[in-house]
C-alpha cells in the first residue's frame, strides 16, 4: 500500500476515534451546567447527586478526548508536512487560538470541577462548571474554523510558486467567518448536544427499566429529553442551511451527496444506490425536483451535476451518497424519538406502568445513544470525503499534501500501533463506563460527612464563597 | 565560522520588524512553561515505582491530579504556536522525527490513561500494571523530549527544500541520548521537590531522600552534557563569548541548583521548588541563546538551516497572533495561578481522589 492511502486511513481512523469523545464532553458539559444550575436554584439534594454522577462520566470521556486529541495535532506535522507548510500561515493561528482560549480554559477549570467539590463554595464550583463547558465549546469553534477554511478558503492569497507556494492570510476575520464556518459550527455543536443528551437519556432509561435509582433517573431523563429536543430540531435547521451553502460553495460535494449527474432540476432521494458506471441512482425513492426546491426555493432551477465537474475533481460518489443519507435518516429518527419522548413525559406515561413503554420505548431509548455517535461519524465522512480530491478545496490536492520524507513502512508501523492501542483504550473505556453505570449515583451521605449537600449548608462551611 | 555565515544570510533577508524575534521568545516561553509544569508531573511519574504502598502511590497521583492535564496543554499550545509562527519548522521536525514523535505520543497516551484508570479497580494486578505504565510513559516522554532537544542542538541533516535527510536511528546519537538522560534526571529532581512540597509523613521523608539522589544524578549529567556541548558544539557557547554578560545565565543556573539542597535543609520546600523552576528557565534560556536565530540547525550544510526568518509565517500572521497572545496569555496565567492556589497545601485522600 502506498503512503497516501496509509496516511489517509491513519488520519481518518485517529480523527474518527477522537471524535467519539469531544461531542460527549461538549454535550455533557451543557447537561452539567443545567443540573448544577438547578441545584444552586432549588437546593434539592437530588440535583447535586446528578451533577456529581454525570461529572464522573464527563471526566472519563474528557481524559480520552485529550489523549487522542494530541495525536491529531501532531499528525498535521508528521503525516501532512506539505499541507502544514502550505496552510500554516492561515491555519496555525486558529490552532494556536484554540490552545490559548479553549484548552487552557477547559483543563484549568476541570481541576475545580472534579477535585474542588470540598475546596470551593458552590457558586465558584458552578462557575468552574460553566467555564469547562464554555471551553469545550470553544475547542469546537476554533477547530471547526480551521477545518471550514479547508472546505471554503477565504481571506488569503497565494505566495510563491510550485514547491514553495503557500497560502498567506490577508484578512483574519474573513478567514474566521469563511463561507461555511458558521453553518458547520452550529451544526456540529447541535450534533454534540445530541450526543450528550441521548447519552443521558440512554443511561436514565436503563435505570428506569431496571427500576433502580428512580428519582435520579426521572430527573435526569427530563433534562436529557429537553436538550435532545432542542438539539435535534436545531440539527435539522442547521443541516438544511449547510446543505444549501454546500450547493453554492462546493457543487461537486453536493452533487455527490445526491448522486446527481446532469445539470438539471434535481430530485431528492430518500435512499438509493449510485451506479457510478451508468451514472444514475438505482433502487431509490425520490421526491422529484425537491432538491432544487430546498436549495434555491425554486423547483425548476437546475442544480450543478457531476457531468459539469472534471472527472479528476470528483469525490467518491456512492460512498458519500450513503454516508450522507444515513446521517439525514438518523437525524429524522432522532427528532421523532425526542418528540415522542417529550410527549410521553408530558402526558405522564413515561414513568407510568404501561407495559409497552417498558417493553418498547425504554429499550429504544437505551440504544438511542448510538444514533448521534453514528450520525456524527457519518457526517464527518460525508464532509471530508466529499471534499476529495482536495485537501484544501480547489487549492491543494490531498495527494500533494503528504510528508515527503515519510515512507509507507513507517506509516504502516504507526497505523498498527495506533490501532492496537486505540482498541485497548476503547475496551477499557466501555468497561469503566459500564462499571460506573452499574455502580450508579452515590446516594448522599449524612451532613456530618465530608461534604455537605445543599448550597446553603455549603455556605456555612465556606464563608468565602 | 559557520555561525557567522548563517547569521549573515539571515540578516540579509531579515525584515525590519521585530516580530520574528518576539515569536522566537514566545514559543520559547511556552515550551519553558511546559518543561516547568509538566516537568514535575513527568518527574513524579519517574519516581512512582520507588514508593512502597498503595496509599503512597495514590498520594503521588493525587499530588498531580488536578493539574497534570492543564500542564500538558502547554505542550499542545506550544506546538500550536510553533505551527502558526514557524510552519516550516513544524513540518520539517515532525515529519523528520516521525517515529520518535509517534513514540512520544504513545507514551503520553499511556501515561494519561494510566492516571485515569489506575484507581478505578481495587485488584492489585490492575493497579500494578497501570503503575508500571504510568512510570514507563513518564520516563519515556521525558527521555524523548530530551532526545529531540539534543538533536536540535546537535544539528540534523536537511536538504535544500528543508526536508529532513537523515534516518530514525541517526537520531539516536550519543549526544541526544545524553540529553535524554539529563532530561529524565532534571524532571526527577523537579518532581521529587514537588512531592516533598505536597505530601507529609513517611512519603515526604522518602521524597527527601529522592531529592538528594536526583540532585546528584542531575548534577553529574549536567556536567557531562555541558562538557560535551563545549567540546563538540562550540557554536552553542559562541554567543556567551561574544557577549560576556550572558554568563549571568549559566551562573544563575548553577546558583539555583545549589540553592535547592539549602532550602530543603531549611524546610523551605516552596523556595526549593522555585529554585528548581529558575534552574529550568536558565537551561531553556541557554538553549535559546545558543540557537538564536536558528530554529533547526543543519550541520551537514549550514545554509539549509531553518531560522526565524526563512521558517516564519507572514508578518501579518505573526502580528495577529501577537494580539491573540496578548489577550489570552494574561488571562490564562491569572486563572492558572488561582487554580494552583485553590489546590495549595498537602494532598489528602478523599472521595474525589483517584
Ligand atoms: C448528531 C449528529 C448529526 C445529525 C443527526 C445530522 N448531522 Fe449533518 N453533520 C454532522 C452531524 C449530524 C456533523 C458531524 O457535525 C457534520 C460533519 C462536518 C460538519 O461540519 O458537521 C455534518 C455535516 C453535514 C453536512 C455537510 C457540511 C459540509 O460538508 O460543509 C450537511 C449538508 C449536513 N450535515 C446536513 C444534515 C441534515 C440535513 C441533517 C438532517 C437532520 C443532518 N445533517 C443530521
Ligand atoms: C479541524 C478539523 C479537521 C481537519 C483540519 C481535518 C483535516 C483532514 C485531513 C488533513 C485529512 C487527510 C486528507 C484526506 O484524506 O482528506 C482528513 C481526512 C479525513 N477526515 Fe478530517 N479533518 C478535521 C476534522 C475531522 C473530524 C472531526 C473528523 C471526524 C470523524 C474527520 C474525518 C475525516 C475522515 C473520515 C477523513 C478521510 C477522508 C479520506 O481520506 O477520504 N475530519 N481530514
Ligand atoms: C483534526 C482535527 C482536530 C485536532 C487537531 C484536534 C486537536 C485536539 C487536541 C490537541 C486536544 C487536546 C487538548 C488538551 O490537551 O486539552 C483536543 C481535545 C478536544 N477536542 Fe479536538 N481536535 C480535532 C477535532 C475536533 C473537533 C472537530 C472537535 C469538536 C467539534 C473537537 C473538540 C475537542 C474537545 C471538546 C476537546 C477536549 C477534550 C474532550 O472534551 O474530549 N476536536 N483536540
Amino acid at each position: 500500500m502506498d503512503v497516501l492511502l496509509l496516511s489517509r486511513i491513519q488520519f481518518a481512523f485517529t480523527v474518527g476515534f477522537h471524535y467519539i469523545y469531544p461531542p460527549l464532553s461538549i454535550g455533557l458539559g451543557i447537561v452539567l451546567v443545567i443540573m448544577e444550575g438547578l441545584w444552586i436554584r432549588t437546593g434539592e439534594k437530588i440535583y447535586h447527586e446528578m451533577a456529581r454522577f454525570w461529572t464522573k462520566i464527563f471526566a472519563l470521556t474528557f481524559a480520552i478526548g485529550v489523549a487522542t486529541g494530541i495525536v491529531m495535532e501532531f499528525e498535521f506535522g508528521t503525516n501532512w508536512a506539505t499541507y502544514s507548510r502550505y496552510v500554516g500561515d492561515v491555519f496555525g493561528s486558529a490552532l494556536a487560538a484554540e490552545g490559548i482560549f479553549a484548552f487552557f480554559l477547559e483543563s484549568g477549570f476541570l481541576a475545580v470541577l472534579l477535585f474542588g467539590w470540598n475546596k470551593v463554595g458552590p457558586k465558584l464550583h458552578f462557575f468552574s462548571t460553566c467555564m469547562v463547558c464554555l471551553g469545550a465549546h470553544f475547542s469546537a469553534v476554533w477547530i471547526i474554523v480551521a477545518n471550514s477554511w479547508q472546505q471554503t478558503p477565504a481571506g488569503y492569497h497565494i505566495v510563491g510558486e510550485g514547491l514553495h507556494a503557500r497560502a498567506e492570510i490577508t484578512d483574519f476575520w474573513a478567514m474566521v467567518f469563511s463561507p461555511s464556518s458558521m453553518d458547520r459550527l452550529s451544526h456540529t455543536l447541535m450534533g454534540a448536544w445530541q450526543a450528550g443528551s441521548f447519552f443521558v437519556i440512554s443511561v436514565s432509561a436503563y435505570y428506569l427499566m431496571q427500576r433502580r435509582h428512580l428519582e435520579f433517573a426521572k430527573r435526569s431523563i427530563k433534562v436529557g429529553l429537553t436538550v435532545a429536543l432542542v438539539a435535534s430540531l436545531g440539527q435539522l435547521i442547521t443541516g438544511d442551511i449547510s446543505a444549501r451553502h454546500v450547493a453554492t460553495n462546493q457543487p461537486a460535494k453536493l452533487a455527490a451527496f445526491e448522486g446527481h449527474y446532469a445539470t438539471e432540476p434535481a430530485p431528492l432521494y430518500l435512499f438509493g444506490w449510485v451506479n457510478e458506471n451508468q451514472q444514475r441512482v438505482q433502487f431509490g425513492i425520490a421526491i422529484p425536483k425537491m432538491l432544487s426546491y430546498l436549495t434555491y426555493g425554486d423547483a425548476n432551477k437546475p442544480v450543478t451535476g457531476l457531468n459539469d465537474i472534471k472527472p479528476d475533481e470528483r469525490p467518491p460518489i456512492n460512498f458519500v451518497f450513503q454516508t450522507y443519507h444515513a446521517m439525514v435518516a438518523i437525524g429524522m429518527l432522532l427528532i421523532a424519538l425526542s418528540l415522542f419522548g417529550v410527549y410521553l413525559w408530558w402526558s405522564g406515561r413515561l414513568f407510568g406502568e404501561e407495559p409497552w413503554v417498558q417493553k418498547f420505548v425504554l429499550p429504544v431509548m437505551v440504544f438511542s445513544v448510538l444514533g448521534p455517535q453514528l450520525a456524527n461519524q457519518l457526517g464527518w465522512f460525508s464532509a471530508e470525503v466529499g471534499r476529495q480530491p482536495w485537501i484544501v478545496y480547489g487549492l491543494l490536492r490531498t495527494s500533494d499534501a503528504l510528508s515527503k520524507v515519510v515512507t509507507a513502512d513507517v506509516v504502516l508501523t504507526s497505523l498498527i500501533l495506533f490501532t492496537a492501542i486505540y482498541l485497548l483504550l476503547f475496551i477499557l473505556f466501555i468497561f469503566l463506563l459500564n462499571e460506573k453505570i452499574q455502580h450508579g449515583p452515590e446516594t448522599e451521605k449524612t451532613p456530618d460527612e465530608v461534604h455537605p449537600v445543599s448550597p446553603t449548608e455549603l455556605l456555612d462551611h465556606h464563608p468565602r464563597a | 565560522m559557520n555561525l557567522i555565515f548563517a547569521q549573515e544570510t539571515a540578516a540579509a533577508i531579515a525584515p525590519s520588524s521585530p516580530l520574528n524575534d518576539i515569536w522566537f521568545v514566545l514559543v520559547g516561553v511556552l515550551f519553558t512553561g511546559y518543561v516547568i509544569l509538566d516537568g514535575f508531573d513527568l518527574g513524579v511519574g519517574a519516581l512512582h515505582l520507588f514508593t512502597k504502598t498503595d496509599e503512597e502511590r495514590r498520594l503521588m497521583l493525587n499530588a498531580i491530579g488536578p493539574v497534570w492535564d492543564g500542564n500538558e496543554v502547554w505542550l499542545v499550545t506550544g506546538g500550536g504556536a510553533l505551527f502558526a509562527a514557524f510552519p516550516e519548522v513544524y513540518a520539517t521536525v515532525f515529519s523528520g522525527f516521525y517515529l520518535a514523535f509517534i513514540l512520544l505520543l504513545l507514551s503520553l497516551i499511556f501515561r494519561a490513561v494510566a492516571i485515569e484508570f489506575r484507581s478505578k479497580r481495587p485488584e492489585a494486578w490492575w493497579r500494578k500494571t497501570w503503575d508500571f505504565f504510568f512510570s514507563l510513559g513518564s520516563v519515556l516522554s521525558a527521555f524523548l523530549i530530551g532526545v529531540a532537544t539534543g538533536n536540535i542542538i546537535w544539528g540534523i541533516p536537511l536538504d535544500g527544500n528543508h526536508e529532513f535527510a537523515g534516518t530514525f536511528f541517526g537520531l539516536l546519537g550519543p549526544y541526544p541520548i545524553l540529553l535524554g538522560v539529563t532530561a529524565v534526571a532534571l524532571f526527577a529532581m523537579h518532581g521529587a521537590i514537588y512531592i516533598v512540597m505536597k505530601t507529609e509523613g513517611e512519603l515526604e521523608a522518602r521524597a527527601r531522600g529522592w531529592i538528594r539522589n536526583t540532585i546528584i544524578f542531575f548534577v553529574l549529567m549536567y556536567a557531562a552534557t555541558s562538557f560535551a556541548t563545549l567540546l563538540y558544539i562550540p557554536r552553542m557557547a559562541a554567543p556567551l563569548q561574544q557577549h560576556p554578560w550572558l554568563f549571568a545565565v549559566p551562573l544563575l543556573n548553577i546558583l539555583a541548583v545549589a540553592n535547592i539542597p539549602r532550602e530543603i535543609h531549611l524546610g523551605q520546600e516552596f523556595k526549593a521548588f522555585l529554585s528548581s523552576c529558575a534552574a529550568m528557565v536558565a537551561l531553556m534560556a541557554l538553549f535559546g541563546i545558543g540557537m538564536y536565530p536558528h530554529l533547526v540547525f543543519c550541520h551537514t550544510e549550514p545554509a539549509n538551516s531553518l531560522d526565524i526568518y526563512n521558517a516564519a509565517s507572514s508578518q501579518k500572521t505573526l502580528s495577529i497572533m501577537l494580539i491573540i497572545a496578548c489577550m489570552g496569555v494574561p488571562v490564562v496565567l491569572a486563572y492558572t495561578v488561582c487554580i494552583y492556589w485553590i489546590f495549595r497545601g498537602k494532598v489528602k485522600l478523599d472521595q474525589t481522589s483517584y
